[in-house]
């Protein structure tokens, strides 16, 4: 694939949460699964993150969670990137996340939630076949 | 511990024995795998003999308990004096909610106390701060001030438990409330006994509760050390953690090495302050993980005590055998918890508290199993005291002391993995010491690369794991989680407000400028702290005194 057609990813830790063997992992097999990787670090505000999406021209926005605070986070971010006019940004989340909030987080617009156990070949499937096009 | 002539003959027999009766058996039917490896990737051998251990000398490598080089344990009669201290991490919500689950707890047999901090509170943010929406009392208590403090301990004398507090960069601060509401309860300094986790180091390793650079944020470590060793004899001052080491995905090796390497860099930081080792070194302690692979953990807790004694000893001239104790709480590991069938936790709980035991543990968190989903329930930590209670009175585990040593496979085990913490220790040494090689990302990538492999091999299924790639089932959602209210965020907001506007502004200022006047000299700032805290400043009013000083640290990413 040339290279301007390579899916292009934020992860992002949001919130003061510090657990970041997820994030880290998954940033690595997004790299080596041909996406564009942009890791953001810790304590991100909702507003870091998208506007790292903005700047980045990023496709994907993925959100790591293991605080109990994604209902608050991760909505948000949505809600943001559409101020922002980044419709079409799919923003997909994971972390320890309880199946009773997956529908919640659905309807706010995350695209997939990815809790644990999930195998990186899933979610790196998913995102393939769910981000936007670049051409 | 062997003659040569005996170990001659031992060799002679172990190989008509592969040659022979091994190869029949396998020429009919093969091994499951080519290579067995630990959960660690340590290489398991079919069987380990004398031979294994063959230069394994007693009296030097393994000795007594309670004596150096405290391979079999750190006190003298261990477990038939008395069990370890039975202590699980909780706090949830406001400070009201929290005291009723200690309360709870010490009710059912617990015996001492573990605080756990919301994420505003470990860094170092009041929870009306914008970075704290969302956060407030979720992962743990939400601290603001010496008030809730007051609260959280209502009814829990401080002379007779002892109480942990998970709690790093701001660790003062919290500890000079502790100590306030001590001497409201009348009890003297030298009768609090507990511990700080005040370990930096691995926040910014890999647990990511940092506020300030490294080199102040050692100078708030020693700090707190110093002020203790001196003032509160029984604290515990630092608790040096390779548990969230293991959490990000290091081996069990890799733990206990990195977790030595971060106490080398604090005890040195200390003797550079002009302190004799021999003064503050018996209040440091450890904190460990432990996985499911018992042999592999009883092991590691051997190699880590033998190889600790040898520094404090060695390298830094210990006199006193307090010194050299490698003294440890443990927690059953987080990460080994599934989502899936959470019921199968309870064993691998189980499994993890026996290697706990056997490995000659001072203290035990013992995970519940719903804590892959949420904070765990009344239900669930219930469950998970009393599997400490049944490893502790019906395993046999506590009767007889490192029951487990002579072990062929253990002794050979401990002696690889003690070899390779010796390994790391002088890499790092050669790259400048532990804040170089955190620096150069080096600690940080070993870990990832770890953490990369073992879901590489679950993925693959050379690992299997119950419930996630092998014996997976379709299931209900589970039901009864423990939800938090959201809404204590504004509580603690509203409480905040009527707390800044009922304290005494001169006093409070006064303590706030002391404090600042005494963090630009290099004079221990914990007094400073205390009067800062009984003048009702807040967590992160005395944070942000600091913030302004020293800066914030933002760490290189290596991904």
């Amino acid at each position: 694939m040339a290279p301007e057609n390579k899916i292009k990813i934020i992860v992002a830790k949001p919130g003061l949460d510090g657990h970041d063997r997820g994030a880290k992992l998954l940033a690595r097999i997004f790299a080596e699964a041909g996406m564009e990787v942009v890791y953001t670090g810790l304590r991100q505000t909702p507003e870091m993150i998208v506007e790292t999406a903005l700047q980045e021209d990023a496709d994907v926005v993925g959100l790591s969670s293991l605080s109990g605070v994604h209902n608050y986070f991760f909505p948000k971010v949505v809600q943001l990137l559409k101020n922002k006019g980044l419709d079409d940004v799919m923003v997909v989340g994971g972390g320890i996340i309880p199946k009773e909030d997956i529908e919640g987080l659905k309807s706010s617009g995350v695209k997939g939630i990815f809790g644990p156990g999930t195998s990186t070949t899933d979610i790196v499937d998913f995102i393939k076949n769910n981000a936007r096009s670049r051409n | 511990m062997f003659e040569e002539k005996t170990l001659e003959k031992i060799k002679a027999e172990t190989q008509k024995w592969e040659e022979g009766t091994v190869n029949k058996a396998l020429s009919r039917s093969p091994e499951r795998k080519k290579v067995f490896t630990s959960i660690s990737n340590i290489p398991v051998e079919r069987l380990y003999t004398p031979l294994d251990i063959s230069k394994v000398d007693y009296t030097k490598d393994l000795g007594y308990p309670g004596e150096y080089p405290f391979t079999r344990g750190v006190q003298p009669t261990m477990y038939r004096g008395r069990f370890w201290t039975m202590r699980q991490y909780a706090g949830f919500g406001s400070a009201k909610e929290s005291n009723e689950r200690y309360r709870y707890l010490l009710q059912q047999g617990q015996t001492g106390l573990s605080v756990a901090f919301d994420l505003p509170t470990q860094a170092g943010y009041d929870s009306d701060h914008a970075l704290s929406m969302g956060e407030v009392g979720k992962v743990g208590v939400a601290i603001d001030s010496i008030e809730d403090m007051r609260v959280l301990f209502n009814q829990i004398p401080l002379d007779k438990v002892t109480t942990s507090m998970t709690i790093n960069a701001p660790a003062s601060v919290l500890l000079a409330m502790y100590l306030a509401i001590a001497e409201e309860q009348n009890v003297g300094f030298d009768k609090v006994g507990g511990t700080v986790q005040n370990d930096i180091l691995k926040e910014i390793t890999v647990r990511g509760q940092y506020i300030y650079p490294p080199k102040p944020s050692m100078r708030l470590t020693v700090d707190l050390i110093e002020y203790c060793f001196k003032n509160v004899p029984k604290w515990n001052t630092i608790s040096i953690s390779g548990y969230h080491i293991r959490e990000a995905g290091a081996t069990a090796a890799q733990e206990m090495a990195f977790t030595i390497a971060d106490g080398i860099a604090y005890v040195q930081a200390c003797v550079d302050r002009g302190m004799d080792v021999d003064s503050f070194a018996p209040r440091l302690s450890f904190f460990f993980n432990a996985f499911t692979n018992v042999l592999e953990e009883v092991a590691k807790f051997r190699a880590g005590r033998r190889y600790w004694a040898k520094v404090m000893k060695e390298r830094f001239g210990a006199k006193n055998p307090r010194s050299m104790m490698m003294r440890y709480h443990v927690q059953t590991g987080g990460v080994t918890l599934t989502a899936q069938q959470p019921l199968n936790n309870v064993v691998r709980v189980a499994l993890q508290a026996y290697a706990a035991a056997l490995g000659g543990c001072q203290s035990l968190h013992t995970n519940s199993y719903d804590e892959a989903l949420c904070l765990p329930t009344e239900q669930a930590v219930t469950v998970a005291l009393r599997t400490q209670q049944v490893v502790a009175e019906e395993s046999g585990a506590t009767l007889s002391i490192d029951p487990l040593a002579g072990s062929y496979f253990v002794e050979a085990m401990t002696d690889k993995i003690e070899s390779e913490i010796d390994d790391y220790i002088n890499k790092i040494d050669a790259m400048g010491g532990t804040l170089a090689a955190i620096e150069q990302g080096f600690i940080q990538k070993e870990i990832q690369n770890s953490a990369y492999r073992f879901q590489k091999e679950i993925e693959s299924g050379d690992r299997v794991y119950v419930g996630i790639n092998k014996y997976t089932m379709e299931e209900p959602p589970p039901t009864n989680l423990l939800q938090i209210d959201m809404a204590v965020g504004e509580v603690e907001s509203a409480k905040l407000a009527k707390l800044r506007s009922d304290r005494d502004e001169g006093q409070w200022n006064k303590a706030l400028d002391d404090l600042r006047a005494v963090s630009q000299t290099d004079q221990n700032v914990v007094p400073a702290v205390i009067a800062a805290v009984k003048a009702k400043a807040t967590i992160g009013e005395i944070c942000d005194v600091w913030r302004d000083i020293y800066g914030e640290y933002r760490p290189k990413e290596f991904v």
